[in-house]
């Protein structure tokens, strides 16, 4: 498996490099290549295409959160220590790209609705979803190690059983409240679609790379820690004086 | 057979309590009410976190007063925020020293020894905090009304029901989040950190619906249901994951 990285590293890299010139020109050349990206849209102008970072991020950030849940309700069945490094790994990462959709969307709001944040459905909702996650990272942090993976586990199954919550109670609020309908809706120009999940594509095999990173360097620090604990045990008292 | 009060510390021991728990059986109904019974009996002797909880009450109300001045009209709009902002913070402070005494007499060490099941222990600790935060807002309230000069429009009855269930709501999750916390570092912050996100969907309804409510604009019928189902969910929710947590070690 491990011989795989460099490849994926590569794929990935080109993917990206595609995905953003695609997102970022209507036309790209290559040489001889001509290639084409997405178009300029008509109402908004080039600050829209953002949306091509916003979105996949969002969907990748979604799926990380559920591959977290995933990985967090296996741990509570199996205990398996896997299960539980996969939750962490996905979780930090899921609350990166969950910024950047949090970041972009203001940046993006900005030039084109005149206002940087509004209480609508979805970013608020993306907003709370981002708030149970940083607390379950902070969680992670604070809490003593042995008891972490049942702690953390436990807190990503309630967080998971209040995001219907959060979309229900916050649809509703903005449903009785209307607000003035901001962009979105309509239908998508196909080249427009294709851009969208070129980049999808490749911010996902991005994450996935970063995800594996992550797991291997977790992976490799538990074990350093497991053989400190293991040697400062058996070692007698003047040893590891010595070896300090 | 050793009863739960024969494990804890002396200062639990008294002769009405032991005989409480030994007439009781094992079943789980019966140690829950001898747990809240043991709780509410502490509390009343002790009376020390009951009377710093109820002057920690008065002082938010005055400070909100000093904070949100507004007129009558106004005032009914945001009352319905003010208020459970309000309660939300007193429940903060009551829900830290939940389990300050266990930790003290490492019952919960105790606890986990017997074959008590951990759910008895959990449901007795949400029931008294539940009693705890219900006597805080009950003397919270007649101060709002007071000071904000409210009259509820709508329905005043569904107030209780919303009073309710937001209560237990908030109680549920808070006392789940503060056994987590219990060996964590910064247990203080810790549980507010937990508790607020998970509980934002519960928030908003509480406000909502006291805010239809007093304003009798639009009915609260769906978010008292809202506050119905989570309290049902969270509730099943922490019931089935308190054993584990419990025995997280």
């Amino acid at each position: 498996m491990k011989s795989l990285y460099p490849i994926l590293v590569i794929i990935t890299g080109l993917l990206l490099i595609y995905a953003m010139s695609a997102a970022l020109m209507p036309e790209f050349h290559l040489g001889p290549l001509t290639f084409h990206g997405a178009p300029t849209e008509q109402t908004m102008g080039s600050v829209q295409r953002i949306f091509y970072y916003h979105v996949p991020s969002a969907w990748t950030a979604f799926l990380l959160f559920f591959i977290n849940l995933g990985a967090s309700v296996y741990y509570l069945i199996k205990r398996c220590q896997v299960a539980d490094i996969l939750a962490l790994v996905t979780a930090e990462v899921g609350v990166v790209f969950c910024t950047i959709v949090l970041v972009t969307g203001p940046i993006w709001a900005r030039p084109v609705w005149g206002i940087w944040w509004t209480w609508d459905m979805r970013l608020t909702s993306t907003l709370v979803l981002w708030l149970i996650y940083v607390s379950y990272l902070f969680l992670r942090k604070f809490s003593a190690s042995g008891q972490t993976p049942v702690l953390a586990a436990s807190l990503a199954i309630l967080g998971a059983l209040c995001v219907p919550f959060v979309y229900f109670s916050i649809w509703f609020f903005r449903t009785q409240h209307p607000q003035p309908v901001m962009g979105g809706g309509g239908s998508i120009d196909p080249r427009m679609l294709h851009v969208l999940l070129i980049n999808w594509l490749a911010f996902s095999c991005f994450a996935f790379l970063v995800c594996w990173s992550r797991f291997r360097l977790e992976k490799l620090q538990r074990e350093v820690d497991e053989a400190h604990a293991m040697r400062s045990l058996m070692d007698d008292p003047a040893h590891s004086r010595s070896a300090r | 057979m050793s009863s739960p009060s024969r494990t804890a510390s002396p200062e639990q021991q008294s002769p009405r309590s032991e005989h409480a728990a030994s007439a009781t059986t094992n079943a789980p109904s019966g140690i829950t009410r001898a747990t809240l019974l043991k709780d509410l009996r502490l509390e009343w002797r002790s009376k020390d976190a009951i009377n710093s909880m109820l002057f920690f009450s008065l002082l938010v109300v005055v400070v909100f007063s000093f904070s949100f001045d507004p007129s009558a009209e106004e005032s009914r709009q945001i009352a319905g925020g003010l208020v459970w902002v309000a309660f939300l913070f007193a429940a903060v402070v009551a829900l830290n020293q939940t389990w300050a005494r266990e930790l003290r007499n490492q019952v919960l060490d105790a606890y986990r020894v017997s074959p008590a099941p951990a759910n008895s222990l959990f449901l007795a600790k949400v029931i008294g905090n539940f009693i705890f935060v219900a006597v805080l807002e009950a003397l919270m309230t007649p101060l709002f009304i007071i000071f904000y000069r409210l009259r509820a429009i709508g329905p005043a009855w569904q107030l209780l029901v919303v009073a309710a269930f937001g209560t237990w709501a908030l109680v549920v999750n808070g006392t789940f989040f503060a056994a987590m916390s219990i060996r964590t570092r910064s247990r203080e912050i810790m549980l507010p950190l937990l508790l607020f996100p998970i509980s934002i969907p519960a928030i908003l309804a509480m406000v909502q619906a006291t805010a239809a409510i007093l304003t009798g604009e639009y009915s609260a019928r769906f978010w008292i249901v809202l506050l119905g189902t989570y309290d049902l969910v969270f509730t099943t929710g922490c019931l089935l994951l308190f054993e584990t947590v419990l025995n997280a070690e």
